[in-house]
């Protein structure tokens, strides 16, 4: 099976792409699942080869049609690119089986089919993203994951879901017009839209208008898409409105994806000469930074519905990531790139955990609601005031949760601890230690909004009549697999932190 | 084509208008069909962007012939019509949720959802 | 409009040379502009040309949600399958040449089957959208 191999770039996108068109032939929702999430497990199998590949080969290209570089489109995938690809391919893996049990509740039966296809293009675009060495191609992907994604938020049941995903798909589709006007321009000072090709055609016409106007195109639109702090504004609604099973994909793999677009695009593009000599990027990035770990997690901790608090706990969380970016130093970028995928872990964790919990409150409905809302067909969200004594019903979601909740503040033997420890480390080798201090202080807001969860799930007194009532073991086990991934990968960073630091020091190397 | 400025400009000049008024509708009405139309203009003014630079004046398809040596680029005609079908497909997601939205909350006044969406948060008891 | 008999007869008379130019424009997008994009819409108005004379319900008749849906579907497996077609001959993913004997029928045989599966998946998106938005106000208070 040599020649397979030579053709994991190509089947690691075209396989959960295929998956989508047949799941809307067979018009059947166990159909669809079936080949759907085998498509996703086929995929992380590519991604597990791909990784495997890139640790012996170091780059793989591979020329679509065979059509060699720079005039045809290539796939190109280097350590950050295979890194990436595992994050995004093991969720869906792990997020597709919870979908089964989860959207039961929450989408109608004769829609599902067209919610496992929507799963398996958004899927496909956010690999393709990630995959490819074309710039324009970048784009296309980009577009087929952000429309499938509006979808996919729109499937919520409260109204508030459209609205939210109406929202998304205006921000998104200026953020990914902007960027295709930076395209535009880099094209049309270099003409080639190859990733590599258009970094060392860019040397040579580094510092003209028209590439700098393309840098802060490129760098505004994918900023809107991955929602550095002030352009975060759509993703608390779309994050808290959308099925519980989309919330935890998006929330691990969309804005992750996006930051990987930024990190390319800085990196293997403009090099580090223009963006961090010659601009004061680093030091708007660091700002913004410092802006969202504060201020957005500083609203996280007064919101009252749990999944609209982890939501503005994602943007905060997405500042660590930036953070680590603007250090300018391989181990800055390492540890982005290592936050990256243990917050993107962390999260999806948490949000399948909610979605158990906003399941077995809409089962519950006997539980009391002190204001009175008038009981539709939309789904109680998940309030603190529903939540009081949730340890009793749901011991081990609960624990979940806590567990998953230690690694966003950063509790030494998890995932959290390992990215922020690394993060700290590349602020005293830049010997700014006051950001070191912001961080600290910072993770003190987390320990806040999780606090508020464990007060009010573990010591406020639980409503008369409470029974255990676990959430189903379809959403418990995927999500627990995730929760004992955010504690392995705390322990045993052989993988996440090497895989990181290779990947920053190819980009490094390759960009200077 | 002519030296100077306005002749010369004049495509780019057509392309950032349409790109700043298309932003500024999108921004400014608070219509969710004419935030679309404005959402159209903008990602339209790409396209121009895109397609004028490619046109060289007297150049042919590029077919290779002993005839012709001047040839305008083919490719932004290619990437563009992506981005055609990419926009029709965002025009027509953005006007179903247009249609859905007008159907859950009877309005489609930007202003107007919000309130609604206010309201039933103040029941609630969910800050914003 | 059901009852407007001159675009009753015009509408019969136009809707077939419509789906031929469709044709004309697809098969000739070798050579000039066209290709399946540009013919899938072609015949995709001629259908909606047809909705609207005749009303919804006989266009579903003719062109059943279950058969748009499915063109949506299958024109995209068309596609990709002419790339699968390729890995298997020895190429890499949606190569043409070895499609056929030499390069350059490699070339036309892979390129008509990626316009065919074009033309399908277009057509199809463009009747689900139209019967999509179509149909709203009809089941609907307004």
């Amino acid at each position: 099976m040599s020649s397979l191999s030579a053709h994991l770039p190509a089947l690691q996108v075209v396989l959960p792409l295929l998956s989508a068109p047949f799941a809307v032939l067979l018009r059947h929702g166990g159909f669809a699942f079936g080949i759907v999430t085998a498509g996703a497990w086929a995929a992380f199998a590519c991604a597990i080869g791909l990784w495997l590949q890139t640790g012996e080969a170091g780059i793989i290209s591979y020329h679509i049609g065979s059509w060699p570089p720079p005039w045809g489109i290539e796939y190109r995938v280097d350590r950050l690119a295979s890194f990436v690809l595992l994050l995004v391919s093991g969720t869906a893996a792990i997020v597709l089986p919870y979908s089964r049990a989860s959207i039961e509740h929450e989408i109608p039966r004769e829609l599902h089919y067209l919610y496992y296809a929507m799963f398996g293009l958004c899927l496909a675009g956010l690999l393709g993203i990630t995959i490819t060495g074309d710039a324009f191609n970048v784009f296309v992907f980009l577009e087929i994951s952000s429309l499938s994604t509006y979808v996919l938020i729109a499937l919520g049941r409260d109204r508030r879901a459209l609205a939210a995903s109406y929202r998304y798909l205006i921000m998104g589709t200026i953020g990914a017009t902007f960027f295709v006007i930076g395209i535009g321009f880099l094209y049309l000072m270099t003409g080639t839209l190859n990733i590599v090709d258009l970094g060392e055609r860019l040397r040579t016409v580094e510092d003209s208008r028209p590439v700098l106007a393309a840098l802060a195109f490129i760098t505004v639109g994918v900023s809107l898409k991955l929602a550095l702090f002030p352009l975060h504004q759509w993703l608390p609604n779309a994050y808290t409105y959308a099925p519980s099973a989309v919330t935890a994909f998006l929330a691990a793999t969309a804005t992750k994806v996006s930051v990987y677009v930024l990190i390319r695009f800085w990196f293997s593009v403009f090099g580090e000469t223009l963006i961090f000599e010659k601009l004061p990027l680093p030091q708007i990035l660091l700002l913004l930074s410092l802006a969202a770990m504060f201020a957005a997690s500083f609203i996280a901790i007064f919101q009252d519905n749990l999944k609209r608090l982890f939501a503005y706990s994602s943007v905060g969380q997405i500042g660590y990531i930036t953070l680590g970016m603007s250090f300018d130093s391989v181990n800055g970028l390492g540890a982005a790139i290592l936050h990256l995928f243990n917050h993107g872990i962390t999260k999806a964790a948490i949000f399948l955990l909610i979605g158990g919990v906003v399941l077995g409150l809409a089962k519950n409905s006997a539980v009391p609601n002190s204001r009175g809302v008038p009981a539709g067909a939309v789904p109680p969200a998940p309030t603190f005031d529903r939540l009081a004594g949730l340890a009793k019903r749901m011991p081990l979601t609960c624990f979940g949760i806590v567990l998953a909740g230690l690694s966003l503040i950063g509790v030494p033997g998890t995932a959290g601890f390992v990215s922020k420890w690394y993060l700290i480390l590349a602020a005293m080798e830049a010997g700014q230690f006051w950001i070191v201090a912001a961080i600290l202080l910072s993770s003190l807001l987390a320990i806040a909004y999780v606090w508020r969860f464990v007060e009010v799930a573990y010591f406020k007194p639980a409503p008369e009549g409470t029974t255990k009532q676990e959430a189903p073991l379809g959403l418990l086990i995927p999500a627990w697999l995730l929760v004992i991934g955010t504690i392995w990968f705390g322990l045993d960073t052989s993988f996440t932190v090497g895989t990181a630091t290779e990947a920053a020091l190819q980009l490094v190397k390759a960009g200077r | 084509m002519s030296s100077g400025g306005l002749p010369e400009h004049f495509s780019y000049i057509v392309t950032v208008f349409l790109m700043v008024a298309g932003l500024f509708i999108v921004i400014a009405r608070g219509n969710l069909i004419k935030k679309l139309v404005g959402l159209s203009v903008f990602q339209t003014s790409v396209y121009l962007l895109y397609i004028t630079p490619g046109k060289l004046l007297g150049g042919t398809a590029p077919i290779l012939s002993p005839q012709f040596t001047v040839y305008s680029n083919p490719l932004p005609h290619v990437l563009i019509l992506t981005a055609i079908v990419v926009g029709v497909a965002t025009l027509a997601l953005g006007l179903a949720l247009a249609v859905r939205i007008k159907e859950a909350y009877g309005t489609i006044e930007e202003d107007e959802i919000t309130a609604a969406d206010n309201a039933v948060q103040d029941v609630e008891g969910v800050k914003s | 409009m059901e009852n407007d008999l001159v675009l009753r007869v015009v509408g019969k008379l136009l809707i077939p040379f419509i789906l031929l130019f469709a044709l004309y424009v697809q098969f000739h997008g070798d050579f000039g502009p066209g290709g399946g994009f540009q013919a899938g819409t072609i015949s995709a108005a001629a259908i909606v040309f047809y909705a609207l004379i005749f009303g919804l319900d006989k266009a579903r008749r003719i062109m059943p949600d279950r058969l748009v849906e499915a063109m949506l579907a299958s024109g995209v497996l068309i596609y990709a399958g002419v790339g699968v077609a390729g890995l298997l001959l020895g190429g890499n993913y949606l190569d043409y040449f070895v499609l056929d004997k030499d390069a350059v029928h490699g070339q036309h045989r892979g390129i008509f089957w990626v316009e065919v599966g074009v033309h399908i998946t277009v057509c199809g998106v463009m009747l689900k959208i139209f019967y999509m938005f179509a149909s709203r106000g009809q089941d609907g208070e307004e």
